[in-house]
């Protein structure tokens, strides 16, 4: 079975087959990033942007804002979450308050 | 490629929804395939239902499509009958109980809490009684807005509601028109004062003389979302009202044909405006899309636009007491964030039966209206014990105050909104002195970037955010000062940023006192006085906030905490229910059946 991942609602929250996993408004602590000068950003999830599968990470891109300087814009890649086992789907997802790197490049699931 | 939401779209859409609803609902919640979920929720929006956000699975929002929010008589009883039966939740708000409508920014109505198996009564009561939800959600014509007293209203050059009940009996149920790339919202005005909001729609038909006649400037691509707010511009067309759907076929087809199907965050006309400004825009419309020459516009009205417009003594909102053309009067009541509880909605019912036609209607500002309300009787209206809670004559905090649907149902929000907006009226009503002369502070709160709240068209804006507080992240907002509509529109700027919900109140007292004090002030020459013989003229919140550049605005005020307290200040999307005693996601009872019994999970 194949991993289904998308954005809905304007970018409210991400769906991975069929159910809601990830959802805009949590603060995430990036970190080796470029999204603002921060050492650490503290980073406010507004919109998901993009979403991707990299088996067997799901990544996505958000938009939103460090809230310790201001700098808004859109982040490089996250990974949210896994899908270990295509065959039974079931998500795992990251902590957002836990620290994150972001990457360039993910492979893009069908764009929303 | 076309995005997914446009493959589920080719799949079903439209109409044809409904039969599939009907069968989910037959059935019950359980029956709509898990691997389905996402493709049904999307296309059930067509027919009005919005599925509510995670920890409430099961349950939906249920929009109600009132064209220029005219509720005929007998409807508000059926709409007060539906909320009290249908829409209770599992747990009551703290500030409205177990069923509550809410009157929209757009002059709808939202009801909370409503399960898939009601629908089908829902829908057979709604429109037995001539009311719909359809295509009131979803990429379509949404419900068209305009001048809430159009057809009763002194300021009116051309009756715009048969112009809009024209647009909404053809466009509603139209299959080459009920899927477009996005959302498609019209407003229709006749009346000089600006108070369809035009401005903020993606097509916009305001009054406008020609040759000596009345009819229609046409105006495209406005909008508030996701900080790209634009407002609408000129195409350099006029219409005469007979003529006003022939364009709007020809403005809605040409967003079919060219809107951008791959990219929804880019799908909205405003971006396609971007793209090709008005000229291109107006070609595209007479060369492809109708097929009579279009006239170039005529003389419109916008120097007299005082609706929201900030002015000292203009219109800002249809509160109070209002002569109608025919001798009766129209009684605009305040409605707190525009949220009504069951109970008093079917007494309000009672009253507009009893004082006027039994006709109600709602405006863009989260109001209602009672209409036609003979002279002898307004006294005896007016002295109703419900007037007390949503009165005609209401404090300025009360009255400015709009918000959101925020974190208590929205997927979107970063924060709650309406109970905490009801809680900063009633304590800047407490607190806070106006500067003499004020009598309208629009202050506008939404939950996030989509603007549900018209935010940026308010003389104080709040848009949710988060910030940090002795290290801990609460809910915040970022606020604008300054925006309105008006003859010249203006969207806030961006003062302060991530304000700690606590300490608005404080700001905005703060900054009421700068106000104050430095306002200009000059003295009106005798022969120049108003009517109203004022001899000193003060600066309006608006020209004081225009006049000042971006750190002369910064200085102003600051955010302080004060007396008010916020029970909301946690991360509230992190609830099943910010007001459940047991609000963490895992006791949210949801999914539920249709009797609202919780589902066994999966795990």
């Amino acid at each position: 079975m194949t991993t289904d991942v998308h954005q809905l609602d304007d970018g409210a929250w991400i769906s991975v087959n069929d159910s809601r996993e990830i959802n805009v408004s949590d603060l995430w602590l990036l970190a080796r990033h470029e999204f603002c000068d921060c050492e650490m950003a503290d980073f406010l999830a507004e919109g998901v942007v993009e979403v991707g599968v990299d088996y067997p990470d799901i990544a996505a891109r958000f938009a939103g804002r460090c809230i310790q300087c201001g700098t808004e814009g859109v982040t490089d890649w996250l990974t949210v979450g896994r899908v270990i086992d295509p065959d039974d789907g079931q998500f795992y997802g990251v902590v957002p308050e836990s620290v994150h790197v972001p990457r360039k490049r993910t492979r893009l699931a069908r764009p929303e | 490629m076309p995005s997914k939401v446009e493959n589920w779209k080719s799949e079903v859409y439209g109409s044809e929804i409904r039969e599939h609803l009907m069968e989910f609902a037959a059935e019950g919640w359980d029956a709509i395939p898990e691997d389905e979920h996402d493709a049904w929720f999307e296309r059930f929006k067509w027919w009005g239902l919005y599925h509510q956000r995670s920890g409430q699975e099961s349950y939906f929002m249920m929009r109600i499509g009132t064209p220029n929010g005219v509720i005929e008589p007998g409807q508000l009883e059926v709409i007060g009958e539906i909320a009290k039966e249908y829409a209770t939740g599992p747990v009551d708000n703290p500030e409205f109980g177990d069923a509550y409508c809410d009157w929209t920014t757009r002059q709808s109505i939202q009801l909370h809490w409503i399960k898939l198996e009601d629908v089908p009564e829902i829908f057979e009561k709604l429109e037995s009684n001539g009311l719909s939800t359809q295509q009131a959600c979803g990429d379509s014509w949404r419900n068209i807005v305009g001048c809430p007293v159009a057809g009763k209203d002194t300021h009116e050059h051309i009756d715009a509601w048969p112009v809009a009940e024209d647009l909404h009996e053809e466009f509603k149920g139209d299959d080459d028109y009920a899927n477009l790339p996005r959302k498609w919202k019209v407003s229709v005005t006749g009346c000089d004062q600006g108070c369809g909001q035009g401005d903020i729609n993606d097509l916009a038909f305001e009054p406008a003389k020609k040759d000596g006649e009345l009819g229609f400037n046409v105006r495209v691509g406005g909008g508030l979302s996701r900080k790209e707010p634009r407002f609408a511009r000129g195409i350099d067309v006029w219409v005469p009202p007979e003529q006003a759907s022939d364009v709007a076929a020809g403005m809605s087809a040409l967003f079919r044909e060219y809107g951008d199907r791959e990219d929804r965050f880019n799908a909205r006309i405003k971006f396609l405006m971007d793209e090709w400004g008005p000229e291109k825009m107006r070609r595209v419309l007479q060369e492809e899309f109708v097929d009579f020459e279009l006239p170039t516009a005529g003389e419109d009205m916008r120097d007299q636009y005082t609706y929201n417009a900030g002015q000292n003594d203009g219109h800002g909102d249809h509160v109070g007491v209002h002569e109608q053309p025919d001798g009766n009067y129209y009684v605009g009541l305040d409605v707190l964030v525009g949220r009504m509880g069951a109970d008093d909605t079917l007494e309000l019912a009672d009253l507009a039966e009893e004082y006027g036609s039994g006709e109600v209607r709602l405006t863009q500002r989260q109001n209602v209206i009672v209409t036609d309300v003979p002279e002898d009787d307004l006294d005896a209206f007016l002295d109703e014990p419900l007037l007390e809670d949503y009165s005609p004559d209401p404090h300025p905090f009360m009255r400015g105050s709009i918000a959101c649907t925020g974190s208590e149902f929205c997927s979107l929000s970063i924060t709650e909104t309406k109970n905490r907006q009801v809680r900063y009226a009633r304590w800047l009503k407490d607190n806070v002195e106006l500067p003499d002369g004020v009598e309208d502070f629009h202050i506008h709160l939404s939950g996030c970037t989509a603007s549900c709240a018209q935010p940026q068209i308010a003389d104080v804006s709040l848009r949710g955010m988060k910030t940090r507080k002795d290290g801990e992240p609460v809910e915040a907002f970022d606020i604008g000062l300054g925006g309105g509509l008006g003859e010249d529109p203006h969207f806030a700027d961006w003062v302060e940023m991530r304000v700690a919900a606590d300490e608005v109140p404080g700001y905005i007292q703060n900054l009421l006192a700068a106000y104050e004090a430095e306002r200009e002030e000059r003295v009106v020459p005798e022969e120049q006085r108003g009517r109203d013989g004022e001899a000193v003229e003060r600066e309006t919140f608006r020209e004081f906030i225009a006049a000042r550049d971006e750190d002369a605005l910064q200085d102003l005020a600051d955010a302080e905490e004060t007396s008010y307290e916020d029970p909301y200040m946690h991360n509230t999307k992190m609830t099943w229910y910010p007001y459940a005693d047991e609000d963490d996601m895992n006791a949210s009872p949801a999914p539920t059946d249709g009797t609202g019994q919780p589902l066994p999970s999966d795990d």
